[in-house]
């Protein structure tokens, strides 16, 4: 039992944190959220250099082999920073996939170019009649002579306007006619009859909606040989909650922070806003929430490869109370920010709206916490 | 990062549960489990600190030299963990984890040799004399005076709130040997028998029907001054490193975690009509055991920085604030669980020794004085406002 970070762990997080705190400022910030692709394709290049596209990826493909851990310490830094490069849709739920679901060939194809930079995935996975249910895709993908025909709908695809190829999940319909089981398609942005388009995504990046009409893709686009792939896409977004979680609580440090400074100059009836005990329990409210948020997305980034149960129930958990935790302190620092919280002169909207957004991604704190209820009761840790 | 153990500390979770398994007997079990009140009453908690100690294991946080087991940090959580989760009774802290580490740090070479062993065997049943009626969370405001006379003080007051006090044979108490400059000045920490003349206690009943707490009066009460700990009028810091004992024992996830299993149990018992098929009342119990997984990763990372000398810095009072808030959310719970049966309350104590059928089944005896003692969970050892203050300023500064 040790929760102490190593030596590695702790220079990861002191580079991760001197790149966020050198490279993204508010300028930066405001640039990426009126720009059409919404992130710097030279820090992603500079993202490659520093070795953290290349960070999850088995070794033998040209990665580092690096635990879901240290994805949790870089998230937590980009948090700190509103990152909006598509970290999360390329690496965490991408490269996943592929290593997890791909052919042998298939990860040799891929893995190493997501490593050095030069290929971007996207998941397009979640339709809106599916609400948070994983299970739930009506996209189909018919099997042909020469391969497959993809249709359907996918939304909050994130980041798939940048994508290379696009990795989606359709319901399997082969010789036998339409079976149970979910496969994933690799799917390049440029294939004809796929429409994507893209909006601004609350809180910073961007995300997208697609449309499949009728997609011809060749045999080989299947991701390895089929089988269903809904334990993998369980499991893929089970560690992106874990990540996302986070990248939560860099937001919310900030935001702590920010507020803490904010109520110590601010002066209303000649005295500073924190002599006031109400002002002082509400920011002790907020760094507890931000201490627990830490508490439970370290424990979801540990369990990212325990057995599927215990897994789902961490990752639920965490993402449940986050996002619970992450609006409250979100709210309470705008409360304390007064009138100049409400405006979009502070950068305290921008951090909120991020904490807004990550509690609604993939279902919110109600959702995580019902699915957390359905799994099981008190797990009892060996 | 690793939440496993290594293969000693395996070992050593194997160690207790095996003594556990020979030592801890069945009426100590029901009697735990039929306690509603904090603490355990001393024929049944004193009867588990007399084996602990045959054991060596009688004061997992004291030095080797007096008594104490040499545990590591990972050792003493296994510890906690294993007894919570075995049901082990709910020994009084008073002695060992309270007025013991403040004997070991200020205490004289004689106290330590007459006191320490009497708290090891349970021989001593200790009392804590802090709050008084116009005293509470301003604790340093005091006013039970302690006045020299030769070779004894001569003590005159009242001290409320005393756990135990109708016990205990001995008292630690905070009492005013002079003014200072600050309210914090001239308080000295003291050693009290409980049978000398001039004391007497007054019973006071809580919510939830039972007698724990007291109120102790001292009426000219002659106390050795060579009971007196460490420096006359320094009292205060004596007093609050205790205070950061009772706060930040740091190990409460375990039995939060027992107490939510026995509420969630019942949920799924036909004794409560399957409580846990309303959706509500499943989340609810997610959302309590999510909260106690967060108190239990937070418990980990402090004792993993404890592990490698690291000071987790005031990290006790979020500790202290969390478990008080989530032990209060069990006990909600549980008197939502159990439904109408959580309109009868049950009088008598113990619940272990009733001599008549009680009006529910034993499973829901405790549910609802729990609940209701359980208000005070916030309000003992720093209300919840105090470890917000804490917080703000020793977390964030302000």
């Amino acid at each position: 039992m040790d929760l102490n970070l190593t030596d590695e762990q702790r220079l990861l997080r002191e580079s991760a944190e001197r790149f966020v705190a050198e490279s993204y400022d508010a300028d930066h910030r405001r640039k990426m959220a009126n720009d059409p692709l919404g992130f710097s394709p030279a820090v992603w290049t500079q993202f490659a250099e520093l070795g953290w596209l290349a960070l999850p990826i088995a070794e033998e493909f040209g990665g580092l082999g690096g635990s879901a851990v240290e994805i949790g310490i870089l998230m937590e830094a980009f948090g700190r920073g509103l990152v909006s490069e598509p970290y999360i849709a390329t690496v965490v739920l991408g490269a996943a996939l592929i290593e997890r679901c791909g052919s042998t060939a298939q990860k040799q194809a891929i893995l190493p170019k997501i490593a050095d930079g030069s290929l971007k995935l996207a998941l397009a996975h979640s339709e809106r009649a599916a609400r948070f249910d994983l299970a739930k895709v009506a996209t189909t993908a018919h099997k042909t002579a020469q391969g497959w025909r993809l249709a359907g709908n996918k939304i909050a695809v994130l980041d798939g306007h940048a994508a290379d190829e696009i990795i989606v999940s359709a319901h399997i319909h082969d010789h036998q006619g339409p079976s149970a089981r979910i496969g994933l398609f690799l799917v390049p942005a440029t294939t004809p009859n796929v429409a994507i388009s893209d909006y601004e995504r609350l809180g910073g990046g961007r995300a997208c909606n697609i449309v499949l009409s009728d997609a011809q893709l060749p045999e080989d686009a299947l991701l390895g040989n089929g089988r269903d792939a809904l334990p993998a896409i369980e499991w893929a977004v089970d560690r992106a909650m874990a990540a996302l979680g986070a990248e939560a609580v860099g937001i919310m440090q900030v935001l702590l922070d920010t507020t803490l400074e904010y109520t110590k100059i601010r002066k209303q009836f000649g005295r500073p806003l924190s002599a006031n005990q109400v002002i002082r329990h509400r920011l002790a409210d907020m760094a507890v929430q931000v201490d627990e948020a830490r508490s439970m997305a370290l424990r979801a980034a540990l369990k990212v490869d325990a057995d599927p149960v215990e897994r789902a129930r961490a990752a639920s958990g965490a993402k449940a109370k986050i996002g619970r935790s992450g609006r409250f302190v979100g709210e309470q620092a705008i409360q304390l920010h007064g009138g100049m919280g409400v405006t979009e002169e502070l950068e305290v909207g921008a951090y909120f709206k991020r904490l807004v957004a990550f509690d609604t991604l993939f279902g919110g704190s109600a959702h995580h916490y019902g699915r957390h209820a359905l799994l099981g009761r008190t797990t009892v840790p060996a | 990062m690793d939440l496993s153990f290594n293969a000693e500390e395996r070992a050593f979770q194997d160690e207790v549960r095996g003594f556990i398994a020979k030592n801890l007997t069945e009426e100590m079990k029901r009697a735990t489990a039929l306690t509603p009140s904090v603490f355990s009453d001393p024929d049944i908690g004193m009867a588990w600190q007399r084996t602990l100690h045959k054991q060596g294991w009688g004061a997992p946080g004291w030095p080797v030299e007096h008594g104490g087991p040499d545990w590591t940090p990972a050792q003493r959580w296994i510890f906690e963990t294993e007894s919570a989760r075995a049901g082990v009774p709910n020994v009084n802290v008073m002695g060992v984890k309270m007025v013991g580490p403040v004997i070991i740090g200020f205490g004289s070479p004689e106290q330590k040799n007459f006191y320490l062993p009497r708290i090891l065997s349970g021989e001593d049943y200790w009392c804590q004399g802090y709050s008084e009626p116009g005293s509470g969370s301003d604790l340093s405001s005091l006013k039970t005076r302690a006045v020299r006379d030769g070779d004894d003080y001569i003590i005159n007051g009242t001290k409320i709130w005393t756990t135990h006090a109708h016990h205990a044979n001995r008292m630690f108490a905070l009492v005013r040997t002079s003014d200072g400059p600050r309210q914090q000045d001239g308080i000295s920490f003291i050693l009290i028998d409980m049978k000398t003349p001039g004391i007497t206690t007054r019973p006071i009943l809580t919510i939830g029907g039972d007698h724990e707490v007291n109120q102790v009066f001292f009426d000219d009460v002659r106390v050795p001054v060579a009971n007196r700990v460490g420096e006359e009028g320094k009292g205060w810091t004596y007093g609050k490193y205790l205070l950061e004992f009772e706060r930040g024992s740091g190990i409460a996830s375990a039995k939060l975690r027992e107490g939510l299993k026995a509420i969630a149990d019942l949920a799924e018992s036909d004794l409560t009509g399957r409580a846990i098929d309303s959706l509500d009342i499943a989340t609810r119990i997610s959302e309590v055991e999510v909260d106690i997984d967060a108190l239990e990763m937070t418990e980990l990372r402090v004792l993993s920085a404890l592990q490698t000398g690291q000071n987790p810095g005031a990290v006790s009072s979020i500790l202290k604030l969390r478990n008080s808030e989530i032990r209060q959310a069990v006990t909600r719970l549980g008197a939502d669980v159990i439904g109408h049966d959580a309109l009868a309350v049950e009088p008598m104590r113990p619940l272990y020794r009733l001599n008549h059928e009680p009006p529910m089944p034993d499973e829901m005896l405790t549910v609802v004085p729990e609940y209701l003692n359980g208000r005070a969970y916030t309000i003992f050892g720093g209300t919840s406002e105090i470890q917000r203050d804490i917080i703000a300023k020793m977390m964030l500064g302000i």
